[in-house]
């Protein structure tokens, strides 16, 4: 127990070293990114060029952002470098070289998503392999109505009414509201009472019924609509992008809730093959419902918002007219990541937070202590999916097209490993993890793979940037193995992970703790608060 | 549909379902077995399957200029199929597993969802410096001709079977007879022998198995070899049944064999093979509902094509586990505080 006694580690006040290395590394950066000035330099502009060199620069010029957040420095110094990094230097190298807007915001993209699946996994300990079902929802949501495709779903209903006329909308409309009160209702008399048969049952069929309303008004909508189709031939006005992020918010959570209902009484690894499954239903639903979403060809063009003062000033700042949408794009995703950082801080200090941790270190315990399982896991799945739904409609918009190719299992394994390789519970880690991952995938194995795509030993098969499975696996593997708490630690989730080693390392020993001769360091109840301290006094 | 047409292709549409099924329930048993001792989802499973058809495949293809009997060639391509795969499972589970014993359940489940990873690309660039990727069996001549020809003598079940309307090709039969045959011996295995003991003493209760003198981490390693061993069998016989294999097709039969064993019980042997067969009548017969649909006179089935076919694992999958989590024939487990 002498570590308890080991006075704290005194990191340097690194200020001076902040700012240097933010100077160089952003004019580096810009350097490296303008085309004009490179060819200038002869041979040095020729090595800048390199892909490598080039993924080098962008993640040590990243590297900032993290900096500012972990060294010790002057105040003003990590909100000039923050602020600086992302407001003025980024944007500026954008405007040379588009494709660094495009990565920026794919990294926010991911970001925003591995915070939804760290409440998801990291707070409330429910493992999702289907979390991208939920961005492809948003993705989906704005995509349809946002393209052409919307015009031809309407033209489709107009020559296929049905019975379909005012009266089934007014049906639908009240078989909602009715159903969707009752399951109010029910909720509220369960939460006080134990359920009975009776309230389960009515409960389920509620939902049936909220279902079919939902269909029956949306199906009367369309077909009441159908007269237009030719007046929204490139979908709807770009105006009503607000509408659908909010929108599309709504429906994530919604698909959350309702995949979420019959799945979230499952534990484990029961849960994580049946979000595999549900997430790989969506997928090929997705495939296969050729009218709504045009099948494997994917739906294109989508539009994005357009914000007039925003392109005028984005004109005056000199960008190019086709990177205004990326430039709109970048501020609105900067914006969301604030505002989804802000709501996840709240929500972790919060009774909700609170409520997930218990589950997720002991479901039982939790419940014994009164809180409501059920309700409690159905938030973190509607808030993970509802950052998921807003996040993949900005990507509808970002990419202009959008196909099944973009939800597959394996983006679920990516964002899972960025917040694993970040830090579980961890807001800052997942953050990292996601540009870490994002940085690798998008540059660095791309970077390497152009660059020994001509030496001659190493064949084409093994080409780095062909192995992102490989080593998205191998991160999973030696994350787990060797540091489980990841890269930034959330610090009780560390405690937890190593408080467990402890234990395993004393129960490998036998019985050597108890009767053996050396530090009788059996773990007891009493006795963790001492072991937690020791470890609580830590460098920071 | 006239019902003189209907019955044969009915009866086509369920033998062919069984004979799925079979491959599935042998997929399955390779999940039940780990999951039975170590309560863990060996994601890595899939992979291991998908090695034992490469291995298979590869055999096939070397063999394939000898003058050989087809049966052997068969038989070697299980054993090769059988020992690669066994060991490469036992490789993970002291590699990826067995450190982290005692770790919270999440961890050994994303070791192994990394694993599988791992092993994916491992497959793609070791078959990819010969060039190929999607690698397609060439079976022994006679495999894939019709089990039950109209003239020759078969025997009884064949006849009834081609009376019936049943085109059953050889490949099918075999791959039932080596199925079953596994099944035998896997139920000799943990029912009759020593080993076969000291495994389902681990699978109760590790630490009072150890205090017998039973060693938990050999017995461990056993299942891993015997359900490897189970995955190159079910590879092969998966690569007979459908020709082509690459290093990514282990997802989808994976998932399913885990719904098999899942619907019949995960942690019990017959369960996993009725999941299995349920499964394989399952999905043959999704992938028919527009017949049905065409029968029923309900148009909107006509839409549900062979694409949905692999939709009925996942479906049903929800369905068992809402409705009967502990599956067709398991135990129901009282969780201890």
């Amino acid at each position: 127990m002498t570590a308890a006694l080991k006075s704290p580690k005194v990191t340097p006040d690194r200020t001076i070293l902040l700012v240097l290395f933010f100077i160089v590394t952003s004019a580096f950066l810009l350097v490296s990114h303008n085309g004009d000035l490179l060819g200038q330099m002869g041979p040095v502009g020729t090595a800048l060029k390199n892909p490598i060199v080039e993924a080098l620069m962008v993640s040590l010029f990243l590297a900032n952002i993290l900096f500012a957040y972990l060294w010790k420095a002057a105040p003003w110094a990590r909100a000039l470098v923050g602020a600086g990094s992302l407001l003025f230097v980024l944007p500026a190298a954008g405007r040379e070289d588009t494709s660094l807007l495009d990565l920026s915001i794919q990294i926010m993209i991911f970001a925003a998503l591995a915070l939804g699946l760290n409440i998801v996994v990291g707070l409330a300990g429910l493992l999702d392999l289907g979390y991208v079902a939920f961005f492809a929802v948003g993705a989906y949501t704005w995509g349809i109505v946002g393209s052409p495709r919307f015009a031809e779903i309407l033209k489709y209903f107009g020559e296929n009414p049905g019975g379909t006329n005012a009266g089934t909308l007014a049906i639908g409309l009240v078989l909602t509201a009715v159903t969707a009160a009752s399951m109010l209702y029910i909720s509220r008399l369960t939460a006080r009472t134990a359920p009975t048969a009776a309230t389960t049952w009515s409960f389920r069929l509620a939902s049936v019924g909220v279902v079919a309303g939902v269909i029956l008004t949306v199906r009367a909508l369309l077909v009441l609509l159908a007269p237009q189709a030719d007046g929204l031939a490139n979908g709807l006005n770009a105006g009503f992008f607000w509408l659908f992020l909010a929108l599309s918010i709504f429906a994530a959570a919604a698909v959350g809730v309702l995949i979420g209902l019959p799945v979230l009484k499952l534990k484990g690894d029961y849960l994580a093959i049946i979000t595999l499954g549900l997430g790989e239903v969506i997928r090929v639903l997705a495939n296969n419902l050729d009218l709504y979403s045009a099948g494997s060809q994917g739906i294109t063009p989508i539009k994005s918002a357009s914000v007039p003062w925003f392109d005028a000033a984005a004109g005056a700042l000199g960008f190019a007219p086709d990177q205004y949408y990326l430039l709109f794009l970048y501020a609105l995703v900067l914006v969301m990541i604030g505002l989804i950082l802000t709501v996840n801080v709240r929500l972790d200090r919060s009774r909700i937070g609170r409520a997930w941790i218990a589950i997720r270190d002991d479901e039982v315990a939790a419940q014994a202590m009164g809180v409501p399982l059920m309700q409690t896991k159905l938030i973190a799945f509607a808030t993970g999916a509802s950052f998921a739904g807003v996040m993949g409609m900005i990507f509808a918009a970002k990419q202009q097209f959008i196909s099944p190719e973009s939800f597959v299992l394996n983006q679920s394994i990516a964002i899972l490993s960025m917040v694993i390789l970040g830090g579980m519970g961890s807001f800052p880690g997942v953050i990292l993890g996601a540009a870490v991952v994002t940085l690798l995938n998008l540059r660095i194995l791309p970077g390497l793979g152009e660059a020994t795509a001509n030496i001659s030993w190493i064949p084409q098969q093994a080409n780095p940037g062909q192995l992102q499975r490989l080593i998205f696996g191998a991160i999973l593997v030696a994350m787990m193995l060797l540091r489980p708490e990841g890269l930034l630690p959330n610090r009780r989730r560390q405690l937890e992970l190593h408080h467990d080693d402890n234990q395993e390392d004393e129960s490998a020993q036998g019985n050597a703790g108890a009767l053996g001769t050396a530090t009788g360091d059996v773990y007891s109840a009493g006795y963790a608060p001492a072991k937690e301290d020791d470890k609580a006094g830590g460098s920071r | 549909m006239e019902l003189s047409t209907l019955l044969p292709f009915l009866a086509n549409v369920i033998v062919g379902g069984l004979v799925l099924g079979f491959v599935y329930a042998i997929i399955a048993l390779g999940y039940t077995m780990v999951y039975g001792v170590l309560q863990l989802i060996n994601f890595a499973h899939s992979e291991v399957f998908v090695t034992g058809a490469v291995v298979g495949f590869e055999v096939f293809r070397v063999l394939a200029p000898v003058n050989m009997n087809g049966y052997l060639k068969l038989l070697i391509a299980l054993l090769a199929a059988m020992t690669i795969s066994g060991l490469l499972n036992v490789i993970i589970e002291r590699l990826a597993y067995r450190p982290l014993r005692g770790a919270p359940k999440l961890v050994p489940l994303i070791t192994a969802i990394g694993v599988s990873l791992i092993l994916q690309d491992v497959l793609r660039v070791i078959e990819g410096f010969q060039g190929r990727f999607d690698l397609t069996y060439t079976l022994p001549t006679g495999f894939s001709s019709a089990f039950c020809g109209p003239e020759s003598s078969c025997a009884p079940l064949g006849k009834f079977l081609t009376g019936i309307g049943v085109s059953l090709q050889l490949k099918d039969v075999i791959l039932i007879v080596v199925s079953l045959l596994s099944l035998a011996v896997l139920n000799y295995i943990v029912n009759r022998t020593r080993m076969g003991k000291a495994i389902r003493a681990v699978a109760q209760d590790r630490v009072t198995a150890g205090l017998m003198g039973i060693d938990g981490n050999r017995m461990i390693s056993a299942t891993f070899l015997i359900g490897g061993a189970l995955g190159g069998i079910s590879g092969v016989l998966f690569g007979m049944k459908f020709g082509t294999v690459n290093a990514y097709s282990g997802f989808i039969p994976g998932v399913t064999a885990f719904t098999a064993a899942v619907l019949g019980g995960i942690g019990s042997i017959p369960g996993a093979v009725l999941g299995g067969l349920l499964l394989g009548v399952l999905e043959k017969l999704i992938g028919v509902s527009n017949v049905f649909g065409e029968l029923l006179g309900i148009k909107n089935l006509a839409v549900i094509d062979d694409s949905y076919s692999k939709l009925g694992a996942f479906i049903a999958l929800v369905l068992i586990l809402i409705f009967k989590p502990t599956g067709l024939l398991g135990k129901s487990n009282v969780e201890k505080v």
